[in-house]
């Protein structure tokens, strides 16, 4: 006997990410999600993120990493709100522990939630986590082929950082070519052209993240 | 490689509607992938393999029905066939398509006893 499903098998994740993006709206809270290959630069962006908001908005961060807790580490230096997720093995994060994360975190009073997901460029972007914002960095060293073998991740975020654009006179990444690639793909995607390290451009993304942060429960 | 716990999901899946309909056993599962999707068939089937046994889907076929890209423009009404990612409508230039298909996994039915 054949038996009707018609079931997403992301469907369950789904329902959770509804619940998380139900719970921070209630406490006016805004959370993005940022996504990148290892070592893109998602921690020195986070850092150098909080650095431009945390004197107007009281932010919080969620650590998703396979193992260790270095990065949380560096974030509760900084005096700011950080929690640890250990994924054991699994390559990204998923809806239900960045709700058990949630529920870990003092968010009274909070304004914005960033949550640093698994290093990987194929996974996170399937599972949705209640984000406002999905944010997705790429280095300028990975080079400019990368959205053809990555669609899902490129096609699926709001904005992307091109970080480490400092490097470009040493390397054969062509910025136009890779953004006329990207916005084929993604018509609506913001992008930043930065550089943590010199700090270039900075500005231009954390003005705009502010922007979204002070606006957030208005419809854009 | 998020196959496995995609296969957890797809289990629960399975088993609630196998269960809902009082099934003594899963024959096959048919399944919707789009051409989008990250999710990879041979290691589904390889933690399927794993995650099935001892449980009533044990031995069940796996059958995969691809899905094309498919977007549609709001503009023109176009719908076509995504190629090389460029979402761009052919018809108008319009740039705001949305997704018909491609972008699934899905368990479209199961084959019960």
């Amino acid at each position: 006997m054949e038996i009707e499903v018609l079931e997403g098998i992301f469907d369950a994740n789904e329902i959770i990410a509804r619940e998380n993006r139900a719970l921070l709206d209630r406490l006016g809270v805004f959370m993005v999600n940022v996504m990148s290959s290892p070592g893109a630069g998602k921690t020195s962006m986070i850092l150098r993120t909080l650095e431009d908001l945390e004197d107007e908005f009281s932010c919080a961060v969620i650590e998703g990493d396979i193992a260790g807790k270095v990065d949380s580490e560096r974030i509760a230096e900084r005096g700011v709100q950080a929690i640890q997720i250990n994924t054991g093995g699994s390559c990204h994060l998923e809806a239900k522990q960045v709700n058990t994360a949630l529920g870990r975190l003092d968010l009274e009073g909070a304004d914005l939630v960033v949550v640093e997901n698994v290093g990987n460029l194929v996974c996170p972007a399937e599972f949705r986590l209640g984000e406002d914002l999905k944010v997705m960095i790429l280095s300028v060293a990975e080079g400019h082929d990368k959205p053809l073998k990555y669609p899902l991740m490129f096609s699926e975020c709001h904005v992307l950082i091109v970080n480490k654009i400092d490097l470009i006179p040493y390397t054969d990444f062509d910025l136009e070519l890779f953004k006329e690639t990207v916005r084929k793909m993604n018509p609506s995607v913001e992008i930043f052209e930065v550089s943590c390290r010199t700090g270039e451009g900075i500005q231009d993304w954390t003005g705009r993240l502010k922007e979204r942060v002070t606006g957030r429960g208005i419809d854009t | 490689m998020h196959e496995l716990s995609v296969v957890e999901s797809m289990m629960a899946v399975v088993l609630k509607h196998a269960e809902r309909n009082r099934a003594s056993k899963v024959s096959r599962v048919n399944l919707v992938l789009g051409e989008m999707s990250t999710v990879m068939e041979d290691p589904v089937r390889f933690y399927f393999e794993l995650i099935s046994r001892d449980t009533i889907a044990e031995g069940a076929e796996l059958a995969f029905r691809r899905t094309q890209l498919i977007a549609r423009c709001p503009d023109c009404g176009k719908e076509f066939k995504v190629e090389e990612y460029d979402f761009t409508c052919p018809e108008c230039g319009g740039t705001d398509t949305e997704i018909v298909s491609g972008r699934e996994f899905q368990v479209e039915s199961i084959e019960i006893n």
